[in-house]
């Protein structure tokens, strides 16, 4: 088994928290991990982008290959069509539908969304409408980790676990949301049958 | 055995402290600054009191750790590539004086130049200093590399110089740490002919670093970090640095048919690339930054063999690595993805909405168009460059850490008026103090702007040298009191600041203004902030 991932998103959007849950699933059943991550001046309000690999047999590379990744999994609308050449023909986007419009010559949304959906695999999850359904705003990251669920190749409780332990110190209420977002995620990707009618 | 995920900053900083590291000095700048934070926030550093400091600068982290080795312990210093440019007078005339504990110099180069200005390959600074260089090829490497240097270091009395790039520097992976060591004992060194390079000493001292370096090749010959393996094609060579030799493996699934010479460990290994030479027609370098071994062979041997890389155009001349680029250097099958969208627009990083550098830009350019005339904002580096872009476009230049006061100076000298420079409290203690110094003693017509968030931003927040004592020291190098304003950046307080900067740009001697407002991002750490979703 082997699973290459590019996570796109914006800064602050806490798309590196995603990474960390995803790579402690990863490792928590003996696979093997590399992930590559961007700090500094990109994080302010700008691009942030990471690649996860994880498998059974040995990684090298901490970056994916061009038209190798089996998965992007985006926060941002726009942010997944940035990565399209690392995508392999059978490849799936995952991504929110809520764009974030930090710059002045955003597309318009109807152009971006019509763009994700000519892309053969994908499903488009409203992250917004799940994670004030989960009763935080703050955790629309995780709701978009739980549609990738099935793309992902690790069971959904090793990733449920793996995101409990992340946020361990913090207070309950924001454990239960984060999980509450995950899981409504989930069950969004179990609604559609197969993620291009997402 | 332990195993933990870690970034390779942060397998470096772990390596060294269960080498019995006592010292990590440091001054911030991507992609190093997690070797030094890790060490800071690490508890087995706190329980074994093992020093985790950030320093005004470059140079001043690399003479603390001199200073450590001295007194016989072990140290490193790190920093970003650029900030070896600072540290390279202790760093090359270290190399004289030799090292008494363990001396490590970490310089984290960023190909690419995803947060730098510049793209400079630090393996060309060994060669300067005569010092031998450790290029971990990952994680697990970076985490070794830190005792094998050291002890390396303490064998022949040398410095030794790690080089992480960004992408090992940010990339995590599991590391299997090793045995914890103690630290050295103070046994400050005795060798006063060493380290007094009076011009009588530092020829011998020369002359003994010039033997040392059959030996430092005699090293890389056996070390560890070069590995030479035969293949059965041998219609190419391939010496693969760093962390080139993980993308080497990935596009030939671990297997690669040619012989390879993995390069960790500098000067060049000149036997294991003659036996590669001998097993194959041509070679092909892959390397990050740099074709430092390349051209390095191409005078040794470019004559009887044909050798690409990035100076032949077998690989771009500049820019990073990747899987893609070493397989077409390869000549291997592309993989191809889906095609490149044109939907997605830039989006350049920006100020943090409501950051305290927005108001004093407007303020700035306001006041400016005020007196109008052919002023020049001279900027310096930090979250403020941003100031740069729409809306603001406040700035006119930036060059390096700390050309702002004294780009201002110059150009003031030959006649601009007015003359501005931007800097924040961190460049100010790094490289600003100085040259407002010499602004003083000639009375220069520059105005300088001093925006104290009271924390470095744009690395991250870390700790500033100076806050809580701008005033003092400005005064301290002789800026008259009438002539240091203090501000308080904020949309409310607009039209006092532009009148305060207005004033001072019309006087014609050197001044200050100090816009002070915390960093919007320390401050919501400060205040405990929950981190919801956010990071982890
Ligand atoms: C020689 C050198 N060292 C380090 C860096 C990395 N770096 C860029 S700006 C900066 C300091 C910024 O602090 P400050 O001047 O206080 O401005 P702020 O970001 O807080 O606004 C650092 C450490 C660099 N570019 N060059
Ligand atoms: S990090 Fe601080 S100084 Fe930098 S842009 Fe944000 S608020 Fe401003």
């Amino acid at each position: 088994m082997r699973c290459d991932i590019l996570l796109a998103g914006v800064g602050g959007q806490g798309l590196l928290s995603v990474a960390a849950v995803i790579g402690h699933a990863a490792l928590s059943l003996g696979l093997h991990l590399r992930q590559c991550e961007v700090h500094g001046m990109a994080q302010r309000g700008g691009i942030v982008q990471s690649h996860i690999r994880y498998g059974d047999a040995p990684l090298y590379s901490d970056l994916v290959r061009e038209g190798t990744a089996d998965l992007i999994l985006s926060l941002e609308p726009m942010e997944c069509l940035r990565y399209l050449p690392f995508l392999r023909p059978e490849g799936v986007v995952v991504t929110s539908s809520v764009p974030v419009r930090n710059v002045p010559d955003y597309p318009d949304l109807a152009l971006v969304l019509a763009a994700v959906r000519q892309i053969p695999h994908h499903r488009i999850v409203d992250a917004a409408a799940l994670a004030s359904e989960a009763g935080s705003p703050q955790a629309a990251n995780f709701a978009v980790l739980g549609a990738a669920t099935p793309h992902l190749g690790l069971p959904v409780n090793a990733l449920a676990a793996s995101l409990d332990a992340a946020f361990a110190s913090k207070d309950t209420r924001i454990r239960e949301a984060n999980a509450r977002a995950f899981r409504l995620g989930v069950a969004a990707a179990c609604d559609a049958a197969a993620p291009s009618l997402g | 055995m332990e195993t933990r995920l870690l970034l390779g900053d942060e397998a470096l900083a772990q390596g060294a402290l269960d080498a019995g590291l006592s010292g990590a000095y440091a001054y911030p700048g991507t992609p190093s600054t997690e070797i030094t934070e890790y060490i800071r926030r690490s508890p087995e550093a706190r329980e074994r009191r093992v020093v985790g400091s950030w320093a005004t600068n470059e140079k001043t982290a690399l003479e603390a750790a001199l200073g450590m080795s001295y007194a016989g312990r072990r140290a490193m210093a790190s920093m970003k590539h650029v900030g070896l440019n600072v540290a390279a007078d202790p760093f090359i005339n270290a190399a004289l004086a030799g090292a008494n504990g363990g001396l490590l110099v970490n310089v984290a180069d960023d190909p690419s130049m995803h947060s730098s200005q510049n793209e400079q390959d630090s393996r060309l600074y060994t060669e300067i200093a005569l010092v031998p260089c450790v290029e971990p090829a990952n994680q697990q490497e970076a985490y070794d590399a830190a005792a094998y240097a050291l002890e390396l270091s303490e064998r022949h009395s040398i410095p030794v110089l790690v080089r992480l790039v960004t992408r090992l520097a940010h990339s995590r992976a599991p590391v299997t740490l090793g045995p914890s060591r103690g630290q050295n004992p103070l046994s400050a060194s005795t060798d006063r002919t060493r380290y007094i390079l009076l011009p009588v000493h530092a020829r011998r001292s020369y002359d003994r670093l010039l033997e040392k370096q059959e030996e430092m090749v005699r090293e890389s010959e056996t070390s560890p970090f070069n590995v030479l393996s035969l293949g059965s094609d041998r219609s190419v060579g391939v010496l693969a640095c760093g962390i080139a030799h993980n993308y080497l493996l990935e596009v030939t699934d671990g297997r690669p048919a040619m012989p390879v010479l993995k390069v960790g460990q500098y000067p060049l290994p000149i036997r294991l690339v003659k036996r590669l030479a001998g097993e194959c027609r041509s070679l092909l370098v892959l390397e990050e930054g740099y074709p430092y071994v390349e051209s390095r062979l191409a005078g040794v041997m470019g004559q009887t063999l044909p050798i690409r890389g990035r100076l032949s155009g077998a690989l771009p001349r500049a820019g990073e690595l990747s899987p893609r680029l070493v397989a077409e250097a390869l000549g291997l099958q592309a993989t191809r993805g889906l095609p490149a969208s044109p939907v997605p627009v830039p989006r350049p990083p920006a100020l943090c909405p409501g950051c305290p550098h927005g108001d004093t830009c407007r303020a700035l350019v306001d006041a400016l168009a005020l007196v109008r005339g052919t002023g020049r904002v001279f900027s310096d580096i930090g979250c403020y460059t941003l100031g740069a872009l729409p809306p603001y476009s406040a700035i006119d230049t930036c060059v390096e850490m700390g050309a702002s006061i004294t780009m201002a100076k110059g150009a003031a000298d030959a006649g601009l008026h007015p003359a501005v420079a931007l800097l924040g409290d961190s460049t100010f203690a790094h490289s600003g103090m100085t040259g407002l110094l010499d602004c003083v003693n000639e009375s220069s017509a520059v105005t300088v702007v001093l925006v104290d968030n009271a924390t470095v931003a744009m690395t991250g927040g870390q700790a500033s040298a100076a806050t809580g004592r701008i005033e003092a020291i400005c005064l301290g190098l002789g800026v008259a009191p009438e002539h240091l304003r203090v501000i308080e950046p904020l949309p409310a307080r607009h039209a006092e600041n532009v009148a305060v900067l207005a004033e001072e740009i019309a006087y014609p001697g050197p001044s200050v203004i100090i816009a002070r407002r915390e960093c919007l991002q320390t401050l919501k750490r400060r205040r405990g902030a929950s981190g919801q979703g956010g990071a982890v």
